[in-house]
């Protein structure tokens, strides 16, 4: 059990730059997800905390000590591999006990740990079997188990569950965070998945072409996201974007699709006319009764029926894309009418995407500088 | 999904397979059974005369001391021949498969030496080796090594494994490159997280998935050794000084087509049939048909 505290890590492959500099701090036993799209970097940073990669700047300071420039074998920190990584000629007992051999532990002592992590992982059975003797979701386990045994200072996770079926992944999901609840211990865990991330994460990172673009609660960045692209990236359906101008001396939005719309929540910064994009979540989104003098005509051309829910995708007036989530199985016509309270809405400015917050709540600084990235939970 | 083809008719088939049963049989199972024969009879000083003698040529070449020699020669010259050719293949692999840049040149450096023929590597090695002719051969002399391969025996025996082991590089380092780039790349960082220094990673993860490699290697290694070095042997050292350099297959040649022992020399190649044919029963024993790596 450690923090760790990254700081101005960044990382270039030749020309290419592949991490901006993050700075990133996690507090003794908490989980914090990377959530980003495939290509980020999210690996990268992984490896980097891992001592596989060397960073081209930055520290990386584990438990008070800078381990920025040792071999991932002084670190004391434990990974779990995408596709696992397990030893394919060594049985499951051998590939959980190796890295105890290397620390010199007694028979007896790697014995009693790795049954004591085998009954946890409901392997106990598995323990003479070959990897490939071993479905994906023992693999898994297996792999889990490795890192467990070895009771490290801070776990990594590469989207560890990514190779799993839909079902299993579900599982597993619930299990590991039931483990690294009762473990303790700190934990780092890349995923593409917004709900693994979501559910999984103490605080996420949501990372951005090698930047992270938000670093709160799951819950802060799914109902205040900091710009656009998390706006968009967290959340399914994703939030829809709507072009407006700000009016009214701050207190209201000009959507280009017509209605003028007033902020619940107050006024913002700047003059009238700034371009702003309006954000509003598909689920937060209601169908007015036809005739409603309110509202933003929608032309559906597309119905997804999920079962529990169903969207309707289709065009607003001026050829803004708009997606609506309704409870249910619904018919709906061709044409419909819609609207949104506003205390639901989003506010971002158009030219740098970040969120406008309304000036009697005073722009808290977590949203823009790094320091937000040390906040505490 | 059916990959036969069928072709219609007798004859085309036959047409078609004919020239290959054709080689097999005049240069292969002709000359095998000649020697098969050969190796029970006896025939006269003239050539008039050939009669069956059972095993007596056999037992013959067990009681010659000098069989007894080239036996344990071959022994010793395959053993080194093939642990050599395995080892630098192997260490050149690991340093291909480590520096990712070097690879292409790397590749093209180390395939060379095998697609040059016996005797022109041979000759490659006079030039390097020649007491004095060859750039280091004639230099040696100054560093007080009294050099010189054309009297000394266990020089030549030297220079014969080196110059046959260096053909034989190229091709395990290919099966080792490959065999190395198949281990996922997770696999040896997992290592390295479980804090598996760079040798114990070898010891215990690498060349443990190495083993089907290195088991296929040996015996085309052993199989090399035995047989294919006749020509870099004959033409460095002729087998010379004496018989310093006489392994199996050059007491074959010495002895039936030099000395014209027909006889003594059919049953030398009966006993090397039979030890490439234990070998490959071997190799198929164990590695099956499974694919290599
Ligand atoms: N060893 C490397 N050499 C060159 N480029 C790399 C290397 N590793 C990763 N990259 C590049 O860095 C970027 C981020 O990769 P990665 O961290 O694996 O993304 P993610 O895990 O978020 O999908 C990609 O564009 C990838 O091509
Ligand atoms: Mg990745």
């Amino acid at each position: 059990m450690a923090t760790l505290e990254l700081a101005g890590l960044a990382k270039s492959f030749g020309a290419l730059a592949v991490l901006h500099g993050v700075d990133l701090a996690l507090a003794d036993g908490e989980m914090v997800v990377i959530v980003g799209a495939s290509g980020c970097g999210k690996s990268t940073l992984l490896r980097l905390v891992a001592g596989l990669e060397e960073p081209s700047a930055g520290s990386v300071v584990l438990d008070g000590r800078d381990v920025t420039r040792l071999d991932p074998a002084a670190r004391d920190i434990a990974m779990v591999f995408q596709n696992y990584a397990l030893y394919p000629h060594m049985s499951v007992f051998e590939n959980m006990a190796y890295g105890l051999r290397i620390r010199r532990l007694g028979r007896a002592d790697i014995r009693r740990r790795v049954d004591q992590a085998a009954r946890m992982l409901g392997i106990e059975g598995l323990l003479d079997r070959k990897p490939r003797q071993l479905s994906g979701g023992q693999r898994q386990r297996v792999a889990m188990g490795r890192a467990i045994v070895r009771e490290p200072k801070l776990f990594l996770f590469d989207e560890p569950l990514s190779n799993l079926d839909a079902r299993l992944r579900v599982q597993m999901r619930a299990e590991i965070r039931r483990l690294q609840r009762r473990l303790g211990v700190t934990s780092l865990y890349v995923t593409h998945d917004q709900v693994e991330a979501m559910t999984l994460g103490d605080r996420l990172v949501v990372m951005h072409e090698g930047r992270p673009a938000q670093v709160a609660s799951p819950l802060e960045v799914f109902s205040r996201p900091a710009n656009t692209y998390v706006a968009g990236f967290i959340g399914a359906p994703a939030m829809n974007f709507l072009p407006a101008r700000l009016a009214d001396a701050g207190r209201a939005a000009v959507l280009k699709a017509g209605p003028v719309i007033a902020f619940a929540d107050g006024p913002r910064a700047g003059r009238d006319g700034r371009a702003l994009i309006i954000g509003i979540r598909p689920e937060d989104v209601t169908v007015l009764p036809e005739g409603a003098a309110q509202g933003l005509r929608l032309a559906v051309d597309l119905v997804e029926p999920l079962g529990s829910e169903t969207l309707l995708h289709g065009r607003l007036p001026g050829g803004a894309a708009f997606t609506v989530q309704r409870a249910g199985m619904v018919r709906v016509g061709e044409e419909m009418t819609v609207g949104f309270s506003p205390a639901s809405l989003h506010v971002f400015e158009a030219e740098t995407g970040r969120r406008l917050e309304p000036v009697s709540l005073a722009p808290p600084a977590r949203v823009e500088s790094s320091a937000a990235m040390h906040g505490s939970r | 999904m059916d990959r036969r083809t069928i072709f219609g008719g007798r004859l085309l088939p036959i047409a078609f397979v004919l020239p290959q049963l054709l080689v097999t049989f005049l240069f292969f199972l002709l000359p095998a059974g000649k020697a098969i024969y050969g190796s029970f009879t006896q025939t006269d000083a003239f050539g008039l005369h050939t009669r069956f003698i059972g095993f007596a040529n056999f037992v013959s070449l067990l009681d010659d001391a000098g069989y007894r020699a080239a036996f344990g020669r071959t022994a010793i010259f395959c053993a080194l021949v093939t642990l050599l050719a395995m080892a630098s293949a192997l260490l050149f692999a690991i340093f291909a498969d480590h520096e990712i840049r070097g690879r292409a040149i790397y590749r093209t450096l180390l395939i060379w030496p095998y697609a040059v023929a016996p005797a022109v590597s041979a000759v490659l090695w006079v030039f390097v080796m020649h007491p004095e002719v060859g750039i280091v051969g004639r230099e040696l002399g100054r560093f007080g090594i009294h050099w010189d391969y054309t009297v000394n025996g266990t020089q030549a025996l030297g220079l014969v494994i080196v110059a046959s082991a260096w053909t034989q590089v190229s091709y395990n380092f290919v099966f080792y490159l490959a065999g190395l780039q198949s281990i996922p790349s997770s696999v040896i960082e997992a290592a390295r997280m479980d804090g598996a220094g760079g040798f114990r990673r070898f010891r215990t993860i690498v060349f443990p998935l190495l083993m089907p490699t290195t088991f296929f290697l040996l015996i085309v290694n052993l199989v090399y050794a035995a047989f294919d070095t006749f020509g870099t042997i004959m033409a460095l050292t002729r087998g010379g000084p004496g018989q310093a350099t006489v392994t199996l297959v050059v007491k074959v040649y010495r002895d039936g087509v030099v000395n014209l022992d027909l006889a003594g020399s059919s049953a030398q190649s009966v006993i090397l049939m039979l030890i490439v044919i234990g070998l490959t029963a071997v190799q198929f024993r164990f590695l099956g048909r499974r694919t290599i790596s």
